[in-house]
């Protein structure tokens, strides 16, 4: 009784214009025409979206979790990349 | 919509991998004890992905098959306006059943053997739905009390420690409030109506009321699997403890209703401030569960036969995916992008 | 407008009763159809079909319950939505005979869907200019809605033609059993003769040939052959139905009918 699933799509929803697109989660479609309307169906029925992206799973490429501290922890040792490491007079305005 | 802590009824704790690294189970566990959310491709126990899978999947096959006994009246609803709403609703599930589906498989297993396990009658789903619906008031009792008692077994789950899980239950449980409304709201017109209608919904709150407790699961008491599951902050309170919580909210509104709980024993209790209900049968449960209730066959049936029926057409859009892969449908009418 | 078969004395119809009849006409469709994919709902070849199904079913009806308010008032005899929709006899329900038709299978369900959606797609189009601004306003959101309908079924039919030998046979079959319930599609009768006449509905014939086209073009891509149009006795929007719309309204109309009077 084996068959074929449909391909699994991500959806990613702008819910406002101004936004980004978010993950909302996934669904089964045979093809992208398809996919695009299940997305619809499923994740925009109190109307959520402004715009709706499919991506078959297969297709998007992540980061390993393994390799988190190689990839995100030396960013926090960089301070000086925020705002709050400089000491600015209060008289200067617009900094 | 319906996590009955069915995993925890009668069955062996899966037992631990062999050879899982001591360290990287504290480590676990330390996050979850800081209330740190566990993503799909993080380290987890085999056991906590496994504990996951069969929860939310039954899950999912309980809203899916929950369609089934509020669909029975979709053709027969008794205004349009009802009509429309009952179609909303039992859409509603089809799409909980999805949300959740898909966030199982972020835990590593597919929607087809997802759906083979429930059709081959390996899965369980919440007993409620072996329950036949025998008139209009019973959209009504289901809504308000089936509803009600979902709404409050999910809303701890919005904070389980599995993020593609709790990020699901945050959608369910938002668009679950209108489920229960409506539910009470076709009660209170059937209870203000006449003798007939009265009658009517007095008689559904009979046949509903105690299956409606038992969705929370047998007593803890009986169960093996709730002090892991707590620690895991997969269950978040006691079955026990949400069935109380249940009773001490739906009385009144029954009383409100002006319709008769159908329990002897009810009582308010003025030193624990809560009211007691008469002793559950549990071996009805049992026996729903193992599959004779009066519905389960239906159920299962039904699903069968519209996946067997639809094998052509999953087959055939395949088929023409596979030949079309650059994209061949007609072009949308004027006035919408593609 | 009294309560009798087939539309006679319709030349002496005012022109409310006429707008009315014409009115009705647009309800009855889209809630026969409606009703018609509410029986899908649980039962649908996958999960996602039962939402997009169950998607189509509420808007039809949404439709239906627009139309049915309107077609009230026009009456005049404080009829409202319900009344109309339960109390109302087979004889008395103005949907094309082609809405009525049982679901068959899927590709069943999909190819009267898509004849109808492309109907509506030229008829609530044009509509969008009638004279009539509330009946402009209704066509307006229908049409909207009908553009999802028709990217929906269009796109079922040409996978399911073009897909497998099996779907290919069963399409084709439906396409055959339906295809004698179009010509009541674009033949007018006095009625829309007179609506359009006063610039409140279109011209059929206008129409046909841009649904013709539309047709053609997604049976080239369904790989389908179009049948061959044979005449046909069934005036469902003069009332003259097939004996399946008797069936389909005693399950509908049931409670109301059973429980007079009562409030639900």
């Amino acid at each position: 009784m084996s068959e074929t699933d449909w391909p699994l799509f991500e959806v990613f929803i702008r819910s406002r214009s101004g936004l980004e697109h978010k993950h909302v989660g996934s669904i089964h479609a045979a093809d992208a025409r398809m996919a695009i309307e299940h997305a619809r169906d499923v994740y925009t029925r109190r109307q959520e979206g402004v715009s709706l992206w499919v991506v078959r799973s297969a297709d998007i490429v992540a980061s390993d979790p393994g390799e988190a501290e190689a990839l995100f922890e030396p960013a926090r040792d960089k301070v000086y990349r925020h705002p709050t490491f400089y000491a600015i007079p209060e008289e200067v305005k617009n900094l | 919509m319906y996590t009955q802590a069915l995993d925890t009824h009668g069955k062996e704790p899966v037992p631990p991998v062999a050879g899982e690294a001591d360290g990287h189970a504290a480590r676990f566990q330390a996050r979850i004890d800081e209330e740190e959310k566990i993503e799909p491709k993080d380290w987890m126990p085999e056991a906590y992905r496994q504990t996951l899978i069969r929860q939310i999947s039954q899950h999912a096959h309980s809203e899916i098959v929950g369609m089934l006994p509020e669909g029975n009246w979709i053709t027969r609803a008794p205004t349009l306006k009802r009509k429309a709403v009952l179609i909303a609703k039992v859409q509603d599930e089809g799409g909980h059943g999805m949300y959740l589906y898909s966030a199982a498989e972020t835990l590593g297993i597919s929607r087809a053997e997802m759906l083979e396990q429930l059709l081959s009658g390996a899965a369980k789903y919440s007993s409620i739905f072996n329950y036949p619906t025998l008139t209009w008031a019973d959209i009504g009792a289901i809504g308000w009390l089936v509803d009600g008692a979902a709404i409050m077994n999910q809303i701890p789950i919005c904070r389980c420690s599995y993020g593609p899980y709790a990020r699901a239950m945050v959608r369910i449980c938002k668009e679950e409030s209108f489920h229960q409304r409506q539910g009470f709201e076709i009660m209170l017109t059937l209870t203000q109506g006449t003798h007939a209608q009265r009658a009517m919904a007095q008689d559904a709150l009979n046949r509903w009321w105690w299956p409606s407790l038992m969705m929370f699961g047998p007593s803890d008491a009986d169960s093996k699997h709730t002090a892991q599951s707590m620690r895991w902050k997969i269950k978040r309170f006691s079955n026990d403890e949400l069935r109380q919580k249940f009773i001490d909210i739906t009385v009144p509104q029954a009383h409100f209703l002006g319709l008769t709980i159908p329990d002897d024993e009810l009582h308010w209790d003025e030193d624990a401030q809560h009211y007691r209900v008469g002793p559950i049968d549990w071996s009805e449960f049992h026996a729903v569960l193992k599959g004779s209730g009066p519905c389960n066959r239906e159920r299962l049936e039904a699903r069968r036969r519209a996946h067997e029926a639809g094998r052509w057409v999953r087959e055939a859009a395949l088929a023409h995916a596979a030949r079309h892969a650059g994209g061949s449908l007609p072009a949308s009418p004027s006035g919408e992008s593609t | 407008m009294s309560a009798t078969l087939a539309m006679p004395g319709a030349p002496d119809m005012t022109p409310e009763e006429a707008r009315c009849v014409y009115v009705l006409r647009l309800a009855d469709t889209s809630l026969v159809l409606g009703q018609r994919l509410a029986e899908w709902i649980g039962h649908a070849p996958a999960l996602e079909e039962d939402l997009g199904l169950a998607n189509l079913s509420l808007d039809l009806i949404g439709q239906a319950r627009l139309f049915l308010t309107y077609a009230g008032e026009l009456e005049g005899r404080g009829r409202d939505e319900d009344a109309l929709a339960f109390l109302r006899d087979a004889p008395e329900f103005l949907n094309l005979a082609l809405a009525e038709q049982p679901n068959g299978d899927f590709g069943h369900t999909i190819v009267r869907q898509w004849l109808i959606d492309a109907w509506q797609l030229e008829v609530y189009a044009a509509l969008e200019h009638s004279a009539d601004t509330r009946l402009a306003a209704i066509a307006a959101k229908a049409v909207r809605e009908t553009r999802y309908h028709y990217r929906f079924s269009s796109g079922w039919l040409v996978r399911l033609g073009d897909g497998t030998p099996e779907s290919h046979g069963r399409v084709q079959r439906a396409l055959d059993e339906l295809w004698r319930f179009t010509p009541e599609l674009f033949t007018p009768d006095e009625i829309d003769e007179r609506m359009s006449r006063a610039g409140l509905a279109p011209s059929l014939a206008e129409l046909e040939p841009r649904w013709s086209a539309r047709i053609d073009e997604a049976l080239r891509a369904a790989t389908l052959v179009r049948p061959v149009t044979q005449p046909y006795p069934w005036h469902g929007k003069r009332g003259i139905h097939t004996e399946h719309l008797g069936h389909l309204l005693g399950e509908m109309q049931h409670l109301q009918r059973t429980y007079p009077g009562a409030r639900w």
